[in-house]
């Protein structure tokens, strides 16, 4: 890497993006399988199931989708429902916007706008600089098909993983997010103040059930965010802060 | 196809995609002021802090399940290893741990 020349670079960043990928591809494939097999025993065709994971394209959205449809719950309330759980994609596409090539071309950013999921955006996001169009189509791409082809797998077979294998994988989203966080914190103190702060809060919102799990998120996010960086501005520089 | 489902997985669609678009075509014309630049900076860590606790510990009905998890992984990574190696040697100690102990 330290000796290729800028148009190796440029030309490799896809290909960069595609290996950084890797762990979510994998992540995915758990997740997935079942939800093509939840969604045959839902009552989905196959092509509705892939339509599904091809335009919406969110795991947690389409599993409430499969329970609220199961019980009879109407569509406005499904979408409503999808739009809530989602709502802390803002946030992390307003973050993302800071880490971007600010000079991409605007239908680029619509266009790997829509792979913004919670681990394209981690593993976007904890890379060292910016990140280029090439490297985010790279890894969005892969997660993407990872998750369209398992559904459809998932559907077709009609069965999951063995437990244990499905058990033991679903550990994998978790360990690359843990992968992704450690090297970080090892170097920046901020980091460790950030992850922890944002974790304590989380389980609060868990434990007393105040809120579904999106609002949580993002509200820790937020919270452990903001509180950090006052108490940095106030230590770092000793300039007063009125937020 | 049904097309009630197929209006539902368009109004998902919309309604998943808009959220992750809107922010980021919107914000990065403009120039935000420092804090909130700062702020927008720190969400990625503390995003990573609130995924993984406490649905780490949930991922199996067996809690002990999930420790194990995640202390092989921030062992792994504590060695500077990739994320991929983290991701596998995670799964291959949850393996060996369900093979052996349950």
């Amino acid at each position: 890497m330290s000796s290729t020349t800028t148009l190796v670079k440029k030309q490799s960043s896809f290909l960069q993006g595609l290996q950084s990928g890797i762990s979510i591809a994998i992540g995915y494939l758990p997740v997935a399988l079942t939800f093509g097999l939840l969604s045959k025993s839902t009552g989905l065709s196959l092509s509705e199931t892939f339509l599904m994971s091809l335009i919406v394209y969110a795991g947690a959205s389409q599993y409430i989708s499969l329970s609220l449809l199961s019980v009879g719950t109407g569509i406005i309330e499904i979408i409503l429902t999808t739009f809530i759980v989602n709502i802390r994609h803002f946030l992390m596409s307003a973050s993302l916007s800071e880490k971007v090539e600010k000079n991409d071309s605007l239908w680029k950013k619509a266009l790997y706008s829509f792979g913004l999921t919670d681990e394209t955006f981690t593993v976007a996001s904890t890379k060292e600089g910016t990140v280029n169009a090439g490297y985010l189509f790279g890894l969005m791409l892969i997660s993407y098909a990872s998750w369209v082809i398992n559904s459809g797998i998932g559907y077709v077979i009609g069965a999951s993983l063995p437990t244990t294998v499905q058990e033991s994988m679903s550990i994998a989203l978790y360990a690359m997010f843990i992968g992704l966080l450690i090297p970080t914190l090892k170097k920046h103190r901020k980091v460790m103040f950030l992850a922890v702060a944002a974790a304590i809060l989380n389980s609060i919102f868990y434990a007393s059930q105040m809120f579904s799990t999106g609002w949580s998120i993002v509200l820790s996010t937020l919270i452990s965010a903001i509180i950090v960086e006052l108490f940095y501005m106030k230590y770092t520089s000793g300039v007063e802060t009125n937020g | 196809m049904d097309s009630m489902i197929i209006m539902m997985i368009i109004g998902m669609g919309l309604v998943t995609y808009l959220p992750r678009m809107i922010p980021l075509v919107a914000l990065s014309q403009l120039k935000l002021p420092l804090f909130v630049q700062n702020v927008l900076k720190n969400v990625p860590y503390a995003t990573l802090g609130a995924l993984i606790v406490p649905g780490i510990f949930f991922i199996s009905d067996d809690l002990v399940f999930g420790i194990i998890g995640a202390v092989a992984a921030t062992l792994i990574a504590f060695t500077g290893a990739n994320v991929i190696v983290v991701v596998m040697g995670s799964i291959g100690t949850l393996v060996l741990y369900s093979m052996f102990f349950t």
